[in-house]
Formats: structure tokens, C-alpha cells, sequence
């Protein structure tokens, strides 16, 4: 194990692995503290982050956070790691990496071509030396395109994820807040429920209702219900018409198994939805949440800063190509995230991280009420990752997700960003949403008539 | 002027018809959620935007509120039940908040006096905790009322109980050392749910067979949403009893306890 010590004005600082000196350069946040691995001082921490900013990358290919032996992410990470992709930062420390980064030249075919050369802890040792404006910058200039039914991503397009859950599956309920949000131009990321049941006939009937309505008014657009992979495996094989799989997955194999997966099920549940052939433009066909904390939350963080374990999460998405990443950034609460400051500084984070190692980045931009956050917090990070390039956000009737108790971002937000920014629908889903008189010109919403063909369907 | 218009009319370009029915309005009827609520440009109106503030301000003044532990042993002293308050080892509402694992354990006083309680109330098969949790209204208005059905039925099915457990600043796994301490063969935890904006008085019941250090949530059974509009309290004594006693009988709590012939979940109170 290696120990690194730097020397700030007459104090030196001691830090005994890479995995301390990773989690005590973490800009702080309750759930490193918590976890008891933060930085004791506010000094500690620039002290840390000077002395991981002289780390050579290359260190992090000869010491895994994560012992190799015990988890089958760390072995992911390095038997898969593209040393001649790595070539051009090779010789870089990580502070030497953000400064390459922020480089003019460094565009986005340069990050594309990097990506598999990086590791997740790469990734997440320069986020903790970047600004939020760093992070924000460079993000921007790597665009992850990635298509089913429409093409997600592209640059001066913002999707949305239609999230119109019911605290009982209600299909009536449920079908109300998607005809609400597709007439606000939302849902051509997803149409995700969470079911409130996490049973295979549940899961089957929302399938099938979602399908229905996706053929009839021929939306672009794909849909998902996010239960359990197993779940949504069982139903695949009674025939029900799944075109994304989901699944929440976090850092370590351990964690993984507290959420009931692993990689050989994931790859097992890829192969089974692709195996359909459901997309028309593309074959992206897994769908996957993610969030800082939920190793710690699961005993299963290995001493590890929970930021870092974010980033290996990423490792597992990469793997299966997915559609659809979002990191939930604010639902886990203040013990992992204590505030609005805590919540935006993670939310950026994870946008970047998950960009770099090449991922169609999403974020659920939320909080939960006992969170030190409000809805102004929101418009913050909602605003500052439209400008980073976000792949897609939430769209959740009034902000107010009645089944999962917390607030994410509206329709209503939605479209305020794509005013504020000049950001259009995926463009299958743009032309859709013209055809049927619900948007002119990518950008603004029409009025619409009593006899609209959605809202004559909802009061059906 | 859509932002003072004092008509529900969501389509404010697209006024209603001969009948002065708004088709998109009808919506909210299907929902609880916050659909069909009209825009100003694109964004929120003016009433919109004030009705969440005040319902984010709602949930957050019930996270925050103080717990009024005495008037909850008064309650169930009224009610012919004998109380016992403890304290955890998070010492505040901020701390509770952001150290779980405080609130999962007894300070070294409480858990001293607990130990010499035990002793003199001996072998017992349930111990019933309330907590304030995320939201002390919760435990104020509703646990007395689950609490007091629950106890005459249980009783009634001959299980002996100790006195109800009072102890601020829990989280649900404090049970489990409550529970060894005291040899319970079962313990039953109330506590206030995280509020969401339209439930900020939701409690919530977890119970443990055999508690111990080593159980996790798998090893529990949690019934939710307690309260009028929910799962009402009386309602939620009934199903707690049956699986409670079911529990007793196959020596198992958990996901290996089924939860079958019970009430469904509540429907939700329409938009008001």
C-alpha cells in the first residue's frame, strides 16, 4: 500500500493509502463523515488535494481501491482497462490530467477516444480537484448518443424521462400524468414508472398499457417499468412487451448483491431484451440508476469515499451499453448529501464522471424533505447541467413523485430549460410532438384544444 | 392574463367549451398527482407555485418539529397503558438526522436503566417502541390510536407485553437492542415516516421476531402510511395483530412472512 504526505506551510499531512488520501480530498459531505473516512479539517482536505493532485494515473492501475481478489467490479475495471487508449495521459499526475482536460484541443472525438483508457477512480480523483465550473466545461464537450426508438443526446437536445408514478399502479392514475407530461413535450428519454408493487402481473399490466399507448399515437419513444431485473425477466418470458430493462446498481460487488444483481445477471437480462429486437433506431437496451451512498447505505463501501464508489458504478453501466444513466442524486438523504450545496456539488460530479468514462449521463435532480434543500436548489443544478450537456432529466407531474415521497423536476422545468438554453426533444420525438399539435418549432407549447386527440384518450 | 386568472381553466389559450368544462382538468380526477395544473408561458402559475411552497413548508416543519414525549405518556396512561421513556445516543435533531447509526443505538444511560427494568418485567413476548423518526406529528396523532386496538387484541389472544417504550430520535433498528435487551420474543417499532408533501403525519410499524444485533430490514415486516387518509390507525392495528400472531406461529418475520387476506393499500384522497 502506498502512503503519500504533503507539507502545507508548517504542517505536514500523513496519508496512509490511496484509498485515505481519495477520501479526504473529497469536497465534504455528510456520508463521508458518516462513513468516517472524511477529511478532519478543512485544511486536511486542500492538504490531500495537493498531494493527490502529484498522483501519477498510473498509480491507480497498480493499487485498487478495492481489492481485486474480493470484487468483481475491480476485476471488471482492470481486465477491461485499454492501455492503448490510456497512451496520451499516461505519463500525467491527476492534477496534470484536469489541466489537459481543460485544454482547448482536448474536444469531444479526443474524451470519446479516451474514455476506455480511463478507470472510474481516475475519473473520480479529478472531480475532486475540479472547480464546479470545471466540471461543467468539460462535460459539455463530450456528447454520448445513444438510440431505441429515438436518438438521445445529440448536441442542442435535452430529453426527459416521463416519471408518472401512483402510490397504487393505478392505470387510470398512471395514465392521466403521461398524457399530462407528453403534453408538455416530456417523455421522449423514457416512459419509467416506479410500481409501487414489485410484482411479475403488476409489472405485466403497466407493460402492456404502456405499449399500448406508444403504438396507438406511434411515440417515438420507449418505455419501462422499474422493478427488480427479475421481475422484469419473469415478465419478459410470459411475453410482455419490455423494450428497456432496469436496474439500480451501485460500486462494489457486495453493494451489487445487497440490490440482488450482478454483471452475469445484468449481461443474462441484455441479452434477453435485445434478443426482442423492440428498437427501431438503435439497440441501447438497459436503463440504470445509480446515486452517492447507496454502497455505505448497503455496509458495503470497503472504507471507500463515497463519490469514488459512484464513479466504479459507472464501470458497471459501461459494460452493457445502456440507453439510459442517471445518477438520483438527492434521494438517499441528508446523511449522504446533507444539503442544497452538497446535492449540486454531487449532481455535477456524477454528470462529469459518467461522461467521461462515456455514458448517456442523465440526472434526477431531487430532494428529499428532511434534506436541507429546497425547489430553488433545484432550478440551480437543473440549470447548471443543462448548460454541462445532460443527456435527460426527470419529468414528474408538479415536481411532486406522490408514490416515492420526494420532489424531482416538473414538466414544467422541463420546458424552462429548454426555453432558457434553446435545447429541442430528441428530434424523432420533436417531430412527433409537431405532427400532433403539441409543440411549434421545437419550442413552444401549443394550446391545446378540447378535441386533442391525448386528452380526449385520458378522460376515455 | 393567465397567471391571475381565477377560473381552474388549464388551457388559458383554449378557453372551455359550450358545456365550460376544461377536457384537460378532468385529468386530475384519475390522480393525486399534480397534473393538469396550467402553465404561465411554459412555467407554473402563481397558485401553483405557492400551493407546493406550502406544502414543502408543511413537510418540512413536521421534520423539524419537537416531539412531545410527555403528551404521548399521557395518552396512553389514559388509556390504561404503562410507559417507559428512554433516550438514543443522537442527541439532537440535526445530529439525528445525519448519524443514522446514533439513533439505531440507546445511550449508556437509558440502556443501564433498561437493564434493571428488565429484570423486574421479566420474560415478555412484546415490546411496542414509538419514536418521533422523521416526523414527531406522526407518533403524536396516530400511534396512540394503533396502539390501543393493537394491544387489546394481542392481549386478548394471550401475549403479554411490556410497558410501551418511549424513546425520541429512533431509527427503526433500535429495536433490535431494546428487543435483546429485554429477552422480548417480538418487538414493534412505530416511528414517523419522511414526510412527503401531501403526508407529512405518516407513521410507519416494523416489526422484528427474536430481535437481534445481527437482524437487517429482510428480517422485518413494516406496515406504512398510517394515518386517516392512508392506512387508517384502526386499520393498521388489525393488520399488525394478524401478522403479529401469524408471525408467532411460524417463528419467522420477514420476507419469509407472508402478507396474504390482508386490507389493500389505501386509494389516494383525490386533488383537492
Amino acid at each position: 500500500m502506498s502512503h503519500w504526505s504533503c507539507t502545507v506551510g508548517a504542517h505536514s499531512h500523513h496519508f496512509g493509502s490511496l484509498r485515505e488520501l481519495m477520501a479526504k480530498a473529497t469536497p465534504r459531505r455528510s456520508g463521508d463523515e458518516l462513513a468516517g473516512v472524511a477529511a478532519a479539517s478543512a485544511e486536511e482536505r486542500v492538504a490531500a488535494q495537493q498531494c493527490l493532485a502529484d498522483v501519477p494515473l498510473r498509480q491507480f492501475l497498480q493499487e485498487p481501491l478495492v481489492p481485486y481478489e474480493d470484487d468483481e467490479i475491480t476485476r471488471l475495471i482492470v481486465d477491461t482497462h485499454d492501455a492503448p487508449a490510456f497512451a496520451p495521459v499516461e505519463g500525467l499526475t491527476v492534477g496534470g490530467f484536469r489541466d489537459w482536460l481543460l485544454r482547448y484541443e482536448t474536444d469531444g472525438g479526443v474524451l470519446a477516444a479516451l474514455g476506455p483508457g480511463l478507470t472510474p477512480e481516475m475519473v473520480a480523483a479529478v472531480a475532486k480537484l475540479m472547480s464546479n465550473q470545471d466540471l461543467i466545461l468539460v462535460a459539455q464537450k463530450r456528447r454520448v448518443v445513444t438510440a431505441f426508438r429515438c436518438t438521445l443526446g445529440l448536441p442542442g437536445r435535452l430529453a426527459v424521462r416521463l416519471q408518472p408514478n401512483h402510490p397504487t399502479d393505478d392505470p387510470k392514475g398512471i395514465a392521466a400524468a403521461i398524457l399530462d407530461g407528453l403534453l408538455y413535450g416530456c417523455g421522449d428519454a423514457v416512459i419509467g414508472i416506479n410500481p409501487a408493487t414489485d410484482s411479475v402481473p403488476a409489472v405485466e399490466t403497466l407493460l402492456r398499457m404502456l405499449d399500448e399507448l406508444i403504438r396507438k399515437y406511434e411515440i417515438p419513444t420507449q418505455s419501462c417499468v422499474l422493478a427488480h431485473v427479475t421481475t422484469q425477466l419473469q415478465a419478459l418470458r410470459h411475453g410482455a412487451p419490455v423494450d428497456l430493462i432496469f436496474q439500480s446498481i451501485a460500486g462494489t460487488e457486495a453493494a451489487n448483491k445487497s440490490f440482488g444483481v450482478t454483471l452475469a445477471l445484468l449481461a443474462e437480462a441484455q441479452a434477453a431484451a435485445l434478443a426482442l429486437g423492440r428498437g427501431t433506431v438503435g439497440r441501447n437496451v438497459m436503463y440504470f440508476e445509480t446515486g452517492q451512498g447507496s454502497a455505505l447505505s448497503a455496509g458495503a463501501h470497503h472504507g471507500v469515499d463515497q463519490q469514488t464508489l459512484e464513479a466504479r458504478a459507472y464501470a458497471v453501466a459501461r459494460r452493457f451499453d445502456p440507453l439510459l444513466v442517471n445518477t438520483v442524486v438527492g434521494f438517499i438523504g441528508p446523511e449522504y448529501l446533507y444539503d442544497g450545496k452538497q446535492i449540486i456539488r454531487a449532481g455535477l460530479e456524477d454528470h462529469f464522471c459518467g461522461k467521461l468514462l462515456g455514458l448517456p449521463m442523465g440526472v434526477d435532480v431531487c430532494y428529499t424533505n428532511h434534506a436541507e434543500a429546497d425547489q430553488d436548489d433545484m432550478d440551480t443544478l437543473l440549470t447548471l447541467l443543462g448548460v454541462a450537456g445532460c443527456n435527460y432529466i426527470m419529468g414528474v407531474p408538479g415536481a411532486d413523485d406522490i408514490m416515492l415521497g420526494y420532489q424531482s423536476t416538473s414538466f414544467h422545468d422541463s420546458h424552462y430549460l429548454r426555453q432558457v438554453l434553446g435545447l429541442r426533444p430528441a428530434p424523432e420525438f420533436e417531430a412527433w410532438l409537431e405532427k400532433m399539435r403539441i409543440v411549434s418549432d421545437g419550442r413552444r407549447l401549443l394550446p391545446v384544444g378540447r378535441g386533442h386527440a391525448l386528452l380526449a384518450h385520458g378522460n376515455d | 392574463m393567465e397567471t391571475t386568472d381565477p377560473t381552474p381553466a388549464v388551457n388559458a389559450d383554449a378557453p372551455a367549451g359550450p358545456d365550460g368544462r376544461d377536457p384537460w382538468l378532468e385529468l386530475a380526477g384519475f390522480t393525486s398527482a399534480r397534473v393538469a395544473l396550467g402553465r404561465a408561458g411554459g412555467s407554473l402559475r402563481t397558485g401553483s407555485l405557492l400551493d407546493f411552497r406550502l406544502a414543502h413548508a408543511r413537510a418540512r416543519d413536521a421534520v423539524q418539529s419537537a416531539f412531545n414525549a410527555g403528551g404521548l405518556e399521557r395518552d396512553l396512561k389514559r388509556h390504561g397503558l404503562a410507559s417507559c421513556s428512554l433516550a438514543t445516543s443522537a442527541s439532537d435533531r440535526r445530529t439525528f438526522l445525519i448519524r443514522p447509526d446514533l439513533g439505531r443505538r440507546l445511550d449508556d444511560a437509558s440502556r443501564q436503566r433498561l437493564q434493571e427494568l428488565a429484570t423486574g418485567w421479566g420474560h415478555r413476548d412484546l415490546a411496542i417502541l414509538v419514536s418521533d423518526g422523521l416526523a414527531a406529528q406522526a407518533a403524536e396523532r396516530h400511534a396512540v390510536a394503533a396502539i390501543v386496538p393493537l394491544v387489546e387484541e394481542l392481549q386478548g389472544a394471550g401475549w403479554s407485553l411490556f410497558p410501551i417504550l418511549i424513546v425520541p430520535y429512533g431509527r427503526v433498528k433500535l429495536q433490535d437492542e431494546v428487543g435483546r435487551l429485554l429477552g422480548a420474543r417480538h418487538t414493534l417499532m412505530l416511528l414517523g415516516e419522511r414526510p412527503g408533501l401531501g403526508s407529512p403525519d405518516s407513521l410507519g410499524a416494523y416489526f422484528t421476531f427474536e430481535p437481534r444485533a445481527d437482524r437487517t430490514d429482510a428480517d422485518r415486516n413494516c406496515v406504512s402510511n398510517i394515518r386517516p387518509e392512508g392506512l387508517p390507525p384502526a386499520a393498521a392495528a388489525r393488520k399488525l395483530a394478524q401478522l403479529l400472531v401469524e408471525s408467532a406461529r411460524l417463528g419467522v418475520s420477514g420476507v419469509a412472512l407472508k402478507d396474504t387476506g390482508l386490507p389493500k393499500p389505501p386509494k389516494p384522497a383525490a386533488l383537492g
